[in-house]
């Protein structure tokens, strides 16, 4: 499991879910924490964890700190190996998801760009 | 320094946007719709969020697109000033001079013969990662590299 920090995890949940087809795998709750995690149906080895900073993981200044920082683009890259790069980005670009990189050919593969709503890449 | 990460969030949809398009002509006030906001509120947040004035942030993405173009196609130097929105030749080469420290034709010829293993990073960040680091002004550098100063405390000049 890797975890992303997203600005709201209901915004999220729909994101990864709806528009990237992924699909919940842990979703529970104890007080203000929400431990959110979900998985693609082609890898279900694997869960992407979706995290709001905030208390009580973190004091007021480092989780504004952190939500800074995902809102301006600065963690590191989010990669979804898809078979067909060119129809992967018309079929979610049609529901919505924002491209910052319209597919590009690369020696011999093609890949494109996109931002969650918090900023993730 | 603490900025809202809202707006935080429309100013990245506006340095995306320059991304993807830097040939493009990107006047403050066409950034600060993208973004929302006004024109002088616009300039003043991105410097704060980016570190850079959205000027000088788009000039290194045509550096890193003409730099790359030079390497990867057989487009002549005079395509590639036009392709990557300059709007004369001379501008182009000087200035690509002034920020890299090489001339259009010498780094095509240094890019060429050295091995590229780079195909597996996705192209939108290794265009990122290929920016060059611009952190004063070009004319200021240009003033320094003629007063023979090299100067370690660097100073914004927007």
């Amino acid at each position: 499991m890797v975890g992303l920090y997203v600005r709201d995890q209901d915004e999220a949940f729909a994101f990864y879910v709806e528009k990237l087809g992924f699909r919940v795998h842990t979703d529970v709750r104890n007080g203000d924490y929400r431990w959110l995690t979900v998985q693609h149906p082609d890898q279900p080895s694997f869960q992407l964890g979706l995290f709001t900073p905030g208390a009580p993981t973190h004091d007021a200044g480092t989780a504004q700190a952190l939500r800074e920082i995902v809102a301006k683009g600065a963690m590191p890259p989010l990669v979804l190996v898809v078979d067909d790069c060119r129809a992967a980005y018309d079929r979610v670009r049609a529901r919505g998801v924002e491209f910052t990189q319209e597919p590009v050919d690369r020696y011999g593969t093609v890949d494109a760009g996109f931002r969650d709503p918090s900023g993730n890449g | 320094m603490s900025q809202d990460p809202e707006l935080l969030r429309r100013l990245l949809r506006a340095k995306d946007r320059m991304d993807a398009a830097s040939d493009e002509d990107w006047p403050v006030q066409r950034l600060a719709r993208v973004s929302g906001v006004s024109a002088a509120h616009f300039a003043r947040s991105f410097k704060e969020a980016f570190g850079v004035p959205p000027h000088r942030y788009l000039l290194t993405r045509r550096i890193e697109r003409a730099a790359a173009l030079l390497r990867d196609t057989d487009l002549s130097i005079t395509e590639i000033a036009f392709e990557t929105g300059w709007e004369s030749l001379g501008t182009f080469g000087r200035t690509f001079r002034d920020v890299t420290g090489k001339s259009p034709g010498a780094t095509r010829a240094r890019e060429r013969a050295a091995p590229y293993d780079l195909e597996s990073v996705p192209e939108c960040f290794l265009r990122a990662a290929h920016r060059p680091a611009l952190t004063i002004a070009v004319s200021e550098k240009r003033r320094r590299e003629a007063c023979g100063t090299k100067g370690s405390e660097e100073t914004e000049v927007a």
